[in-house]
């Protein structure tokens, strides 16, 4: 059964169609790529799965379960985590804390052991803090643990998005432009990062990304959005050769 | 607000229009005040708590130009106009320019500290005690059917209320400023590209707002004669929950929301209890944001993701 | 991470010597009973701080009618106390308990409509909160206007025979000790609770809400948790401060008190347990030295919250806790 399954999803803005007739099947463990121009839907899309907005018509089942029309923190509980186009990171905290707060659903002490410090209070707050220091390492940012999230450069706050996503323990990450604004080299290194994530994580990931060559290395399927519609899926492959998709991309 | 003589021997029907009359004057000082709120909102996305408090500077520039330097009333309230619009500029320069890029809780902190400075330099200039404020000069009633009298105050404070919004509604729709002042709500930043001066187009809005309050200051304090360093804050609270209940942002919305809060004010004053009158006001408010944040005429606004 | 014991007995320690010596200047009569109303009052400003701070600081929402809880809970903690007669410290302690548990009723009940809603209206519906709470207080005569029939009657009674809601005659029971140690007390839960997953969820919230969210964090829950313990904590200080003053009235807790907590907050640092506390102290005792400064008080304040804004909007303190903690680790060199 596939973990993801959206049928006929859509979203209508007050007349503005932003995204209609959207029907995606992701496998567990699959990395799948969702490509398109700007203004194609595909923040939108990320948003109806993540419960920004509801989506107004169809029904995205996660794990068996219907998630249209749920609430985002509910969705992520679920495993569904994300990260944003815009960088969201927790600024005035540093690094560590940012992968710990999103600790936060997987720990279990409740309001009255944190306040007395009971012992489960101190376990888990020093497991939940090895693993965070586990995570970090992942990207190489272990000794960047105490720096401000704010003072990283662009590409290690990219980086840490996608720690603090994973800590939620997703079974599904989506990925929004991880690599806009970073330079070839670190695209690259990004793109490994992304391979090594799948591996060890054992998760999969809906990737957006502008640059078409650049998912193409690492998806094992795509999806083109154009216009808030799908206008073409397959394996790489066939999307380079899709006349549609090239013309979407190149114009007339 | 506005609870005026009634003569004896009304019958119910005709005291409840004379209320609404009164509701109407009221109302119609509250959407004054009300459009430099939401103006300001519009624009710039800051709740300008000060702007209450422009309705006390303006009556104590027309209460000293009037009762000490022999000014006549309406050239006063011209004065107070260009006072206070000066001061509107004054205040964006220094206290709220610098925060435009700041956090919300920064700006709306700041905006309480601008309203708290101006009560107490007033308060520690001028002294607390109330001041008789001049008498506009017009007096008594007249009856316009039946038994129904209406004071020439309220006539007078419903058409200039009405002939400024008019005023308004041309130079937002018909100048080139109108036009710029639009373009800046919508999106400052494609405003900028397309030519407009934002930094003037708010210090405009910013002025305007305030000699609008001037206006409503002359009006509020003909009705209320006493001039006091805290009298714009239940004055400005009240016209805030009217852009509000209107649709914050909204021009037309403003006007609505004022009229229709002095109406509800006065009706409760004059049925239910005086004492019940800020409670239905603030009751008000938490019931439109409850069942429709954006007011009356508001629409809703996505936060971009 | 464990319990770091020899810090836990350094800090007590250092309170139980800050305790002993106002005790024993009060019991020297080097301090005179206006001292220890100070002292008394700076406590119950310190408890109004650091749970305004939770809220405001923490949480990052703002709030600009703490009076207000602080008023439901002194009204709150009275009428319990004047109903049961109550005396010494442990009545006081019940009365508090009471007066807690009614802020934070209100706080929820404030706080679902409008917490819900953009950051600044939650700023207009607490304000709007302090005149509806002011109104209810004025007009509690007449609501309880009640014919000896009905089940209300006994309130009214008991009313009527304290002096009415507008002017409330409160037995005095507020010591300093009771003051001083549930103003630890205070301080000590809410810096638990900001250290805990709990506070780690509203701090998120105030860094970035949709991050939050998506993060796992619901953060209408923890913004309603935070505003209700916030709220809590307010409600206790109104009975502290109730049961000193021994009369209160509904202009007790005006729109002004609430910004003058505001400043303190705004001052100390939001976000900083320790600013607000050195804050509360000396904006508390600040006007009391300097009788002078009485009318330039406000406009003082008004000047500093600008200037604050625009040049240092994290307060004095920042984030930044001035601990035994951090002293130590400062001296050693090293980091921890």
């Amino acid at each position: 059964m596939a973990l993801l399954e959206a049928k006929g999803m859509g979203v209508d803005f007050g007349g503005l169609r932003a995204l209609s007739e959207f029907n995606i099947e992701i496998e567990p463990s699959e990395l799948v790529g969702l490509i398109g121009p700007n203004g194609a839907g595909k923040t939108t899309c990320f948003n109806l799965l993540t419960g920004v907005f509801a989506p107004t018509e169809g029904d995205v089942i996660f794990d068996g379960k219907s998630i249209a029309g749920k609430k985002s923190y509910h969705i992520n509980n679920l495993g569904i985590a994300r990260t944003f186009q815009n960088i969201r990171l927790f600024k005035g905290l540093s690094v560590v804390e940012n992968v710990k707060t999103a600790f936060h659903a997987r720990m279990k002490y409740n309001l009255l052991s944190g306040i007395l410090r009971l012992p489960s209070y101190w376990r888990e707050e020093t497991e939940i803090h090895n693993s965070a220091l586990e995570l970090l390492s992942v990207f190489d940012m272990a000794d960047l643990a105490d720096a401000n999230a704010a003072n990283l450069p662009y590409g290690k706050q990219r980086q840490l998005e996608i720690a603090r996503a994973l800590a939620t323990n997703p079974k599904l990450l989506l990925l929004d432009e991880p690599a806009a604004g970073m330079n070839p080299s670190e695209t690259q290194l990004l793109m490994d990062t992304i391979r090594l994530i799948r591996e060890k994580f054992n998760i999969a990931i809906l990737l957006i990304e502008h640059d078409m060559k650049l998912v193409m290395g690492i998806c094992q399927r795509m999806v083109v959005l154009d216009y808030g519609m799908i206008i073409a899926a397959g394996t790489p492959d066939e999307i380079k050769n899709n006349p549609r998709v090239v013309e979407a991309y190149l114009g007339e | 607000m506005c609870l005026q003589v009634l003569p004896p021997r009304t019958s119910i029907m005709e005291l409840f229009i004379a209320q609404l009359i009164n509701g109407l004057s009221a109302g119609s000082i509250y959407a004054l005040v009300a459009l430099g709120y939401t103006m300001v909102y519009g624009i710039v996305k800051l709740i300008n708590f000060a702007h209450g408090d422009v309705i006390m500077v303006g009556s104590y520039i027309i209460y000293f130009l009037a009762r000490y330097a022999g000014v006549p009333f309406l050239l006063a309230v011209f004065l107070a106009m260009v006072g206070c619009a000066i001061l509107g500029v004054l205040m964006e320069k220094v206290a709220y320019k610098p925060l435009r890029n700041a956090t919300r809780l920064s700006a709306l902190i700041t905006a309480i500290g601008v309203s708290l400075f101006l009560q107490n330099a007033f308060m520690v200039a001028f002294r607390p005690d109330p001041r008789p404020f001049p008498s506009l000069g017009v007096e008594g009633s007249v009856t316009l059917f039946g038994d129904v009298t209406v004071s020439w105050l309220a006539i007078i404070t419903i058409s200039v209320s009405a002939l400024m919004m008019l005023l308004l509604h041309l130079f937002v729709k018909k100048t080139k400023m109108g036009k710029a002042m639009r373009a800046v709500s919508e999106d400052s930043g494609a405003a900028s590209l397309m030519g407009v001066n934002v930094n003037n187009t708010i210090a405009v809005t910013f002025a305007i707002g305030s000699a609008l309050a001037a206006v409503g200051s002359a009006l509020y304090a003909s009705t209320f004669p006493l001039v006091e360093p805290f009298m714009g804050l239940q004055m400005g609270l009240t016209a805030f929950v009217a852009a509000v209940l209107g649709g914050i942002g909204i021009i037309p919305g403003a006007m609505l929301g004022g009229l229709l809060l002095g109406v509800i004010e006065s009706l409760t004053r004059a049925y239910v209890s005086t004492l019940w009158s800020d409670a239905v006001v603030f009751g008000i408010l938490i019931l439109v944001l409850l069942i429709k944040p954006s007011g009356l005429l508001g629409k809703t606004v996505r936060e971009k993701v | 991470m464990k319990p770091n014991f020899k810090m836990y007995f350094i800090n007590a320690g250092l309170l139980l010597v800050v305790f002993a010596v106002i005790s024993v200047l009060l019991q020297l009569r080097v301090f005179n009973p206006f001292h220890e109303h100070l002292i008394i009052l700076v406590c119950i400003n310190i408890i109004l701080a650091v749970s305004l701070n939770l809220s405001a600081g923490f949480l990052g929402q703002l709030v600009l009618g703490h009076a207000a809880f602080m008023s439901v809970g002194a009204y709150a903690a009275a009428i319990f106390a004047n109903a049961i007669g109550a005396t010494g410290t442990p009545g006081l302690l019940a009365a508090l308990v009471v007066g807690g548990l009614a802020a934070a009723v209100s706080g929820i009940i404030i706080g679902v409509p409008a917490l819900r809603l953009r950051g600044d209206y939650i700023a207009i519906i607490t304000l709007a909160f302090v005149f509806i709470v002011q109104s209810l207080m004025l007009n509690l005569n007449n609501i309880l206007n009640v014919s000896e029939g009905s089940f209300l009657y006994p309130l009214a009674s008991l009313l009527n025979a304290t002096g009415g809601a507008q002017g409330m005659t409160v037995s005095r029971l507020t010591t300093f000790e009771a003051a001083f140690f549930v103003m630890v007390i205070t301080v000590a839960v809410l810096v638990c609770l900001v250290r805990s997953r709990h506070g780690r969820a509203m701090i998120a919230i105030r860094e970035d809400e949709i991050a939050a969210e998506a993060s796992g964090i619901s953060t209408v829950y923890y913004k309603i948790l935070g505003f209700t313990i916030s709220a809590f904590f307010a409600g206790v200080a109104g009975g502290l401060f109730a049961h000193q003053v021994f009369f209160i009235e509904p202009l007790d807790f005006d729109f002004v008190f609430s910004i003058e907590l505001l400043v303190i907050v705004v001052l100390g640092g939001m976000g900083s347990f320790t600013g607000a506390i050195i804050a509360a102290i000396v904006l508390t005792l600040l006007p009391e030295f300097l009788r002078e400064f009485q009318l330039w008080r406000m406009l003082v304040y008004a000047v500093l919250l600008i200037a604050m804004m625009i040049f240092r909007p994290k307060g004095l303190m920042g984030s930044y806790e001035f601990s035994v903690q951090n002293i130590l680790k400062k001296f050693r060199g090293g980091r921890a």
